[in-house]
């Protein structure tokens, strides 16, 4: 009876690792990682003033990792469906199957990322200032983001057998998230000016995990001041050991809930 | 009795696909499972496997009731019907892949030699023909000792000094005493092959017997005939 969950533990690591092999030898992976690489480089070493490179790294990151996790998880799912059937007719338990699949996807993306910036911080870090370090942050809510838009691509694609349908809802929930929530979040605070609305600010970005990365960036660099008297009430709150264990908690639930979707629509479905 | 099937029902949304299949497979014979297209017979031999869910029923594979259980499935090989593998990995992986998740012995170098893989072991699997895919695929169902084989579409895309290879890889496993389902749409196969008929309609198995026994029943004496006559002739098993 021991012998059992190691067994599940087992095929779920040497699925994870056969897709993470098959993703980091795709084209789109190096890609992926020069992307960063360059972007790093660029950023940091043609530009004086680490503040402002890391903003400008900050908003490029902040919405296209979740766009790259969104798109690469749901072609990953669809392309490998085939495979997956396979899979499935083999002794392996079915939520070791997509949990690997899941890990590797998330995995090899992370990488790219973290190799990615991870190599100019290191450089720059060597050479100029070591400031640098303090925003490994960046580098942190990235490996975030990453797996909690992996995963709600996975749940949107493994519930939707139509892969255009799939692909729509992946990319409407991305443009929700990095845009349109932005607006109605902002036009509300517009429209119940007259009303106290600390509490509903704090409360709102919180709810979406791209703005509560930004959020714990921004407030990183110390510019809060510019954010006015809505900054000052962030730094209040998030600018705190307990703000940010709160924030890293609501990340770290954000990651979990598309895993636990994930395995409870993996154990239900037909293939 | 290798596979027991009990009252099985499944519904794909509005559509009732298997509506109450009782079944008994025994050990050491061939049934070919046949049926008009949507009669259900991917659904069945997926339901057998686990990949499908059944809404209603009972099935058994060699003595254990399959429902959460994912064991079992080291007593089956399963030759999928469409043969699409990752495409940036290579054939001597993909062997070695879900040999290393199977974890059992297996002897893929006799079937790679009898199909002639050994040139294309080093490419990656999206170079490949169709046919050649269908061979990897052979030899990734038949490298294990399993009592129990299912084939769904095996002749697809097969040269014939190929198809013939796997007429003899299947007489030999049966030989060894195993039990083996095949659905094919080229009756020459199964009348060659099989020694037990299923035939599916609308959900129910609408006959069971041997080759013999429907051409009696069906009072025809060309096996491709007696198939397209069973629906208007026969009764109910």
């Amino acid at each position: 009876m021991p012998l059992r969950p190691l067994q599940q533990q087992e095929a779920m690591l040497k699925i994870l690792k056969y897709s993470f092999y098959d993703l980091i030898r795709s084209r789109w992976s190096y890609v992926y990682f020069l992307f960063y690489l360059a972007l790093g480089f660029v950023l940091l070493f043609l530009n004086n003033d680490v503040s402002k490179a890391v903003i400008t790294l900050m908003n490029v990151i902040i919405v296209l990792i979740p766009l790259i996790g969104t798109i690469f998880g749901v072609m990953y799912y669809y392309n490998s469906r085939e495979f997956t059937e396979l899979l499935l007719a083999q002794p392996i338990k079915r939520t070791s199957i997509f949990m690997g699949q899941y890990f590797g996807v998330a995995g090899s993306l992370t990488l790219s990322l973290v190799l990615g910036l991870g190599i100019p911080f290191l450089l720059y870090g060597l050479m100029r200032s070591n400031a640098i370090f303090d925003f490994s942050l960046l580098l942190v809510t990235g490996a975030f983001l990453t797996f909690i838009f992996v995963g709600l691509s996975f749940v949107i694609a493994i519930s939707n057998e139509n892969k255009i349908k799939g692909f729509g809802y992946a990319v409407l929930l991305w443009l929700f998230l990095a845009v349109v929530y932005d607006g109605l979040f902002l036009m509300s605070l517009i429209m119940f000016e007259e009303y106290p609305l600390d509490t509903f600010s704090l409360v709102a970005t919180s709810l979406n995990p791209i703005d509560l990365s930004r959020i714990l960036i921004l407030l990183k660099l110390d510019i809060s001041a510019l954010l006015g008297y809505t900054g000052a009430i962030f730094k209040k709150f998030f600018g705190t050991d307990m703000g940010f264990l709160v924030s890293m908690a609501i990340l770290l639930a954000w990651t979990v809930l598309p895993i636990l979707g994930l395995r409870y629509k993996a154990r239900r479905k037909d293939f | 009795m290798t596979i027991e099937i009990n009252n099985l029902h499944k519904q794909f949304g509005k559509n009732q696909v298997l509506k109450g299949v009782d079944l008994t497979i025994d050990q050491g014979q061939i049934y070919a499972i046949l049926g008009p297209n949507g009669s259900g017979k991917t659904t069945l031999i997926k339901s057998i496997l686990g990949m499908v869910i059944p809404d209603e029923g009972l099935i058994s594979v060699l003595d254990t009731p399959i429902k959460k259980n994912w064991k079992y499935r080291k007593k089956i090989d399963y030759l999928p019907q469409i043969a699409n593998f990752p495409p940036n990995i290579k054939v001597k992986e993909l062997i070695h892949m879900i040999k290393d998740l199977r974890n059992s012995p297996s002897c893929e170098d006799e079937l790679i030699a009898l199909f002639g893989l050994e040139p294309f072991l080093n490419k990656k699997l999206s170079t490949l023909s169709g046919g050649t895919k269908q061979k990897v695929n052979i030899v990734l169902t038949f490298m294990f000792d399993t009592p129990l084989i299912i084939l769904d579409e095996p002749t697809t895309g097969l040269d014939p000094k190929a198809l013939i290879s796997l007429k003899d890889l299947i007489r030999k496993e049966k030989a060894k005493g195993k039990t083996i389902l095949i659905t094919s749409h080229i009756m020459q196969i199964v009348e060659e092959m099989a020694d037990e008929i299923l035939y599916l309609l609308e959900g129910e198995i609408y006959f069971k017997g041997s080759i013999k026994e429907l051409l009696k029943r069906t009072e025809q004496t060309n096996f491709e005939h007696a198939i397209a006559a069973i629906t208007t002739t026969g009764s109910h098993a």
